[in-house]
């Protein structure tokens, strides 16, 4: 039997400082400090940590820099930061406080080439890139930008692949149809993806329940990203983790 | 005080963090000449082999690494820094390491890739080969790894086994010198516990 875990990623939306969470970037509620959420979500199991900075200005000093320094004193296991990210030195800041990998999402569709320089600096194996989709038509996925407003055209599954073949370590895949939902990871493009690929894939967008997990995990999701149902409390992570172990997946617990 | 040994290889930050976290003084040496001054090396590192060798060689660091294993005194090399204390790598053509344990570092066997992804990616468990006061307390723990090469060496050495498509060597010992493949600084209290046992030496 092989013990490689299937990875449970908090999702911690930043803005001006503190946790917050809506639906689709609407209704922002707080949901906390960050240094204290991350620590709290440490000591439940989670496998590794994602904060996603959705600060509106991106002028002068970033706030999620110093975030990531006081988290990473007090939690050791991987930290990935996304949002705003379109700069080499952007990424050394971050790595230089303890951040382990960038997420790169829209930066990454205007000028794909920052996907290959940021991979030769720091390696492929902190560089994420963030593919948000939606479904089209049947069997056709487009990459999505602007917390899904905007549609760029590109088909998600070659998008998939050119970003792996210029250096991204891992994908972050969000489903803009599942995403707020709560009805289930987008199993159908996750798996497509997932097996298109050989690196991780991170399935995003629509967790609701335990099932969930199990499901995506089964259709070759490398890892899992939630946010509310975790800040609010309605799945605790150790509960998560016992369960899909019990349903026969490898977790580390 | 622990010398975390920087040759321009990834960020140090979370590992002079995870020693300031146990209560031990740590911090970080980047000049050849000052190796010597410390009890203990940790040698950790993330990235290409032959750039890292480079490194090493242009700022003398790989000569005053190797006089400092022959002092005695302890060596932990962590990820890449394990690597390097091999002979060689084939990584990217074929590279010369330190030669401080005999052995050299491969690329993950293609045959696995149909069912694993490489980079090797997460958190897997170690299954420890021998008794050794650096995993005291610990019982085949989750350990967080990235890497796409592996060791290859003698069994005299192998300290800490990992299955990902088939076993591949992730810990090693040979006298005052370790090799920890995974990341202990990003490992939660087993990766911990393997730095304090380290101080402890």
């Amino acid at each position: 039997m092989e013990y490689f875990a299937k990875r449970i990623i908090p999702c911690l939306d930043v803005k001006d400082g503190r946790v917050v969470k809506g639906v689709n970037f609407v209704g922002l509620r707080d949901a906390g400090d960050p240094v204290e959420a991350a620590i709290r979500y440490n000591e439940e199991g989670a496998d590794e940590l994602t904060f996603l900075d959705i600060t509106a200005s991106h002028e002068g000093r970033k706030p999620i820099v110093d975030i990531v320094k006081e988290v990473s004193k007090e939690v050791f296991i991987p930290l990935t930061v996304g949002g705003g990210i379109s700069e080499l030195n952007d990424i050394y800041d971050l790595l230089n406080v303890g951040c382990d990998k960038v997420s790169i999402n829209s930066a990454a569709v205007k000028r794909p080439e920052f996907i290959n320089e940021a991979s030769k600096r720091f390696g492929s194996q902190c560089i994420v890139v963030a593919i948000d989709v939606k479904k089209v038509a049947p069997n056709k996925w487009n990459v999505f930008i602007k917390g899904g407003r905007e549609d760029t055209g590109l088909d998600a599954i070659k998008w998939a692949k050119e970003v792996v073949d210029r250096g991204a370590g891992e994908i972050l895949l969000t489903s803009m149809d599942a995403d707020g939902t709560k009805a289930g990871f987008d199993i159908e493009i996750t798996e497509k993806i997932s097996k298109l690929v050989n690196v991780p894939v991170i399935a995003s967008g629509g967790a609701g329940k335990m099932e969930h997990f199990k499901e995506v995990f089964e259709h070759s999701a490398d890892a899992a990203l939630a946010a509310s149902i975790f800040h609010f409390k309605e799945i605790d992570i150790i509960d998560l983790k016992n369960y899909l172990k019990n349903n026969g997946i490898s977790v580390r617990i | 005080m622990i010398g975390i040994v920087n040759y321009n290889m990834g960020n140090l930050a979370s590992v002079a963090n995870a020693f300031k976290k146990i209560g031990a003084k740590a911090e970080i040496v980047s000049d050849s000449d000052k190796l010597k001054n410390y009890d203990k090396l940790i040698f950790p590192g993330v990235g290409a082999f032959g750039d890292a060798m480079e490194h090493l060689r242009e700022t003398g660091l790989d000569e005053a690494m190797r006089e400092y294993v022959k002092s005695g005194k302890y060596v932990l090399g962590v990820c890449l820094g394990m690597q390097l204390l091999f002979e060689s790598s084939e990584e990217f053509g074929n590279h010369k390491g330190l030669g401080i344990i005999p052995g050299k570092v491969v690329r993950f066997d293609k045959k696995i890739e149909k069912t694993h992804k490489v980079p090797h990616m997460g958190w897997n468990k170690m299954f420890f080969q021998k008794n050794t006061p650096l995993f005291e307390g610990l019982e085949n723990p989750y350990l967080y790894f990235v890497h796409s090469y592996h060791a290859v060496c003698e069994d005299e050495y192998v300290i800490g086994k990992t299955l990902y498509g088939y076993e591949f060597v992730s810990a090693v010992n040979k006298d005052n010198v370790f090799g920890f493949q995974p990341h202990p600084e990003k490992s939660h209290d087993a990766g911990l516990k393997v730095l304090q046992n380290f101080v402890n030496l």
